[in-house]
């Protein structure tokens, strides 16, 4: 099974979405088929879509091991998070 | 129009667009769950609901033009193989997936050319249909264009196998380019462009094509098989739709 395509990670921005987010992985021989194939299986083509496609070997993720240490410092300190400022109606999307 | 036996041009028109759709979208469902890569199955499942979405709208129109009572699953399962007016081409049996494959690049190439003439139809409906099927075919032509390229200019093999689906299927190309009574009137009519003045286009873009797949263009001067949009077709047809009608043939009032 040496011959087996390659492993994609494939992000999609819905229409009326304001950043692409991880859907899926597929298989495909190179990254044009991939695009093509992620059409085909992530967006039943929808209109005014953008896709992202990133080979799985490409993607450097954080190890479950490190959780503590990456995330939970700020966790018991409230002043480190931005909620007490009331945000305007007019600001969308934040 | 010279011919007796076509009662309206129009509607004899709009189910050979509507019968292409529909036999090619039976071949392609086949294959459903026979690709050869689970997102090359996914793929070609949907250009077969694709088409079979066009045939729908294309046989609604001539049911309405007809007025005799027939929808679109009456055209679609109750006609036997004589009355069905497909290309010769579409009713090819899957063969390999490089017949699949070529069968389709031949066909999209074509229908992307008579759908983009279509949009400027002087018949409304027509052009709204056409502009629908536009947005897909477009699609079907990008994705088969690309598959051609990468199994002729592949390996030794997917070359040879390419040429020859190649070399089997070009006797079936020219009957999309034979205008007879029924398409010269439409023609006259505005209603489609003249069929002849696609062949060129497409012969350039089957040639672009191959060239960057490696491959080899048949003679054009080839001997041509022809017939299917007059109802005569090949033995492969029958057996096609013995499968496709058999439930409502069976149970010709099931409703479903």
């Amino acid at each position: 099974m040496s011959k087996e395509w390659p492993l994609w990670e494939v992000f999609i921005r819905s229409q009326h979405g304001l950043a692409h987010k991880h859907v899926g992985s597929l298989h495909a021989p190179d990254a044009e088929m991939a695009v093509n194939n992620a059409r085909d299986v992530y967006t039943r083509r929808n209109e005014g879509v953008s896709i992202w496609v990133v080979l799985a070997g490409d993607i450097t993720a954080s190890s479950p091991a490190d959780k503590s240490v990456l995330f939970e410092p700020s966790n018991s300190k409230v002043y480190r998070h931005p909620t007490f400022f009331p945000m305007p109606e007019e600001v969308k999307n934040l | 129009m010279a011919d007796s036996n076509v009662a309206d041009p129009k509607i004899e028109f709009l189910l050979r667009l509507a019968d292409n759709s529909l036999v090619l979208s039976q071949r392609l469902s086949e294959l459903c769950g026979k690709g050869p890569a689970l997102e090359e199955d996914i793929a070609l499942t949907n250009v077969a609901l694709d088409l079979l979405g066009q045939a729908r709208f294309w046989f609604a129109y001539a049911g309405e033009l007809e007025g005799a009572g027939r929808d679109e699953d009456r055209l679609a399962f109750l006609r036997d193989a004589h009355e069905f007016r497909n290309l010769l081409l579409v009713e090819q049996p899957n063969g390999s997936y490089a017949d699949t494959l070529m069968r389709q690049f031949y066909f999209d190439a074509w229908h992307y050319l008579l759908l983009e003439q279509l949009l400027t139809s002087s018949d409304e409906r027509i052009a709204a249909i056409a502009e629908k099927s536009l947005k897909e075919v477009r699609y079907h032509l990008r994705r088969s264009g690309d598959l051609i390229v990468r199994l002729g200019d592949g390996s030794e093999l997917s070359h040879s196998m390419m040429q020859r689906a190649a070399d089997d299927l070009w006797m079936f190309t020219d009957e999309m380019f034979q205008a007879d009574a029924v398409e010269q009137a439409m023609a006259a009519q505005g209603v489609m462009p003249e069929l002849g003045t696609l062949r060129t286009p497409w012969i350039n873009h089957v040639a672009e094509i191959f060239r960057e797949a490696t491959l080899v263009l048949p003679p054009l001067d080839a001997w041509m098989q022809k017939g299917g949009k007059q109802g005569r077709h090949g033995e492969s047809l029958g057996y096609l739709l013995a499968e496709m009608q058999f439930l409502p043939r069976a149970y010709p009032d099931a409703v479903w």
